[in-house]
């Protein structure tokens, strides 16, 4: 680099433009906050959702699938499954009864034995997740 | 090397590489898993696996950092660490957690690990990447927090040089917005949006300035180029790197419910996050084109050089692919994103770990420069095998993503995710080999270590 610009100039390009959209960033991130009750679906935020979530983390749910995108891709997209499935039941009667020791050379959803209540409410979860305006992604119902 | 205390690096380089070949193994099984969907199942199911795979390189590569922190921050502070011995304490706790956590993983179902360890007090788990237990993460909180002490206190006492700064607001960096992995709120739109101020704001953001540090460190050791050009150079990358990456976190609130904005701020400042890695690739070359002497440690500035190209590739040139909202649109939460990922972390991060291990092991193990030539011949091997099977790793998956992105969202009859997954059945194939190749290398670069011990050190030509 040239001589004309100097190590003092880099460092305050830093310093400075970091600062700058560090700034920015926050800025952006309260506004985020503030409008994101027009888009998250908050007002379908029960208990049993909340529950839902839980028992989502509790089992490590990610670690094969996405959520609206964000996850493992060993296993669907379960961001719009309520809608992909059509129902809570369909949902929760997958989950139950997936076989215990899988099926033979293929990728088979663990059985994670979980309780008529938790069941309800991780199918709770993923259609109130279903309802969140997320820009229209996925492209299609496939995920 | 100038200072004894530097000597505690080596425990952490050792620890980096005993987990990154643990690592490895659980990706070939994760790579297997892809293909024949049974395996080892139910007794490793592929979430705990992938769990152990991204934990242990997150861990290695905090092990990597310290013992990088711990040997450059003396020798370029020119004073001994503040306390050897809270470093040699932090690592054996630092060691300990990591391995309960793998086995954790491991021994239990998850949801009982969330159980014993108390998960619905404060609830932190189940989230990509932030899998380990609360009480783990508090413990990481506590390590992170000695360990900046211990090289804060060396920095200050000490010659205050651009590298170690840059270092320093990275380590500090790190930390901080570490503790977004606290907040996990039922709103998981919100849960998500602060999810990547640790996820992003780490890797597109402050890892970048322990990696701009770091390369710098080591370009100065074996080029001899001034340190004034060095560091003006530095401070120039690590502006590039915050300034186009942190408004560039906005690529990851395209679909995740946040306002529309995002892909107009997110697409604009992630597509220029590629331009901090092309000057680092032309950073180091030019540093070693200008070089005002040989370095006997040949090795050492492969590994450097191949790190500048490697994270521009993987890192600039696979996240800029899909990183414009409306390919983004397609290619969210592909095998296009996999691909990126896995070039991304190895150019960028492994390999800088490698590269500084590299420079600095011969010192830790009682050279005064560099390996024995049959030493490092080994270890140039481990570096072409490495490197380039994860090359075709990578482009494996992308081509399994465009099929993928093709077939599932894009064509008139589009096709449910497993069906689409039978179909390119054969690039997952490819990828294992491919992977399979990548722990070969990773065998040599471990036998490295031992090729040549009792041979003289690697001399200049006449």
């Amino acid at each position: 680099m040239s001589q004309a610009f100097t190590k003092s100039m880099a460092r305050n390009i830093f310093y400075g433009g970091s600062m700058f959209f560090f700034l920015l960033l926050l800025v952006l991130t309260f506004d985020t906050v503030k409008s994101l009750p027009q888009t998250d679906n908050r007002e379908n935020l029960t208990a049993q959702v909340a529950k839902g979530k839980h028992v989502w983390e509790n089992n490590n749910c990610i670690g094969c699938h996405t959520l609206m995108g964000e996850g493992a891709y060993f296993a669907p997209e379960l961001g719009n499954a309520y809608k992909r499935m059509g129902s809570k039941e369909a949902i929760i009667a997958f989950i139950k009864f997936r076989p215990k020791n899988g099926i033979p050379g293929r990728r088979s959803m663990p059985q994670f034995n979980l309780t008529d209540d938790e069941l309800d409410a991780v199918a709770e979860f993923l259609k109130y997740v279903s309802e969140i305006n997320n820009q229209n992604w996925p492209p299609n119902i496939q995920g | 090397m100038k200072y004894t205390s530097q000597m505690v690096a080596k425990p952490y380089f050792i620890a980096a590489i005993g987990l990154f070949v643990a690592q490895i193994l659980f990706g070939v099984i994760m790579g297997m898993q892809y293909v024949v969907g049974d395996f080892l199942f139910p007794e490793i199911p592929f979430n705990v696996a992938r769990m152990v795979h991204t934990n242990l390189l997150i861990v290695w590569l905090l092990f990597g950092f310290m013992g990088a922190a711990y040997y450059m921050v003396p020798d370029e502070a020119e004073a001994e660490l503040h306390s050897p011995l809270l470093a040699k304490v932090m690592f054996w706790i630092f060691l300990a957690a990591g391995a309960v956590t793998i086995l954790g993983y491991l021994l239990v179902p998850y949801a009982t690990l969330a159980e014993i360890t108390m998960n619905d007090l404060l609830p932190t788990m189940g989230r990509e990447f932030l899998e380990q237990p609360t009480i783990i993460k508090i413990g990481i909180v506590v390590v992170a927090l000695a360990f900046l002490y211990n090289i804060g206190m060396t920095i200050l006492k000490g010659r205050k040089t651009v590298i170690n700064l840059v270092l320093l607001i990275g380590l500090v960096g790190l930390a901080v917005f570490f503790l977004f992995a606290f907040y996990n709120p039922d709103n998981i739109v919100l849960d998500k949006m602060f999810w990547w101020f640790v996820v992003h704001l780490w890797v597109e953001g402050v890892w970048e300035l322990i990696l701009g540090s770091l390369l710098a460190y080591v370009l100065i050791k074996t080029t001899g180029v001034d340190r004034e050009v060095i560091e003006k150079w530095l401070y120039v990358i690590i502006a590039m790197a915050l300034i186009t990456g942190l408004i560039g976190t906005g690529h990851h609130f395209f679909w995740i419910g946040t306002p529309g904005y995002w892909q107009w701020w997110g697409s604009i400042f992630s597509a220029m996050e590629p331009i901090p890695f092309f000057m680092m690739t032309i950073f180091a070359f030019n540093m070693v084109n200008k070089r005002r002497r040989q370095h006997p440690n040949k090795a050492a500035v492969l590994w450097a050089l191949g790190c500048s190209v490697m994270a521009f590739l993987g890192a600039g040139v696979w996240g800029f692919l899909h990183t414009l909202s409306f390919v983004n649109y397609y290619t969210h939460g592909s095998q296009i994103t996999a691909a990126h990922g896995h070039m991304a972390f190895y150019g960028a991060y492994v390999m800088i770990v490698l590269a500084i291990i590299s420079y600095a092991m011969p010192m830790l193990n009682g050279r005064k420069v560099a390996n024995s030539m049959s030493s490092q011949v080994v270890e140039m091997w481990s570096f072409w095998l490495m490197t380039i099977s994860m090359v075709f790793i990578t482009l494996f998956l992308t081509a399994a993503g465009i099929v993928q992105v093709y077939l599932q969202r894009m064509s008139d009859d589009p096709l449910p995710f497993m069906v689409v997954q039978d179909k390119i059945e054969m690039f997952y194939w490819m990828r294992e080999g491919a992977g399979l190749v990548f722990l070969i290398g990773l065998i040599l670069y471990v036998i490295s270590f031992f090729v040549g011990r009792d041979q003289p050190e690697a001399q200049l030509p006449k």
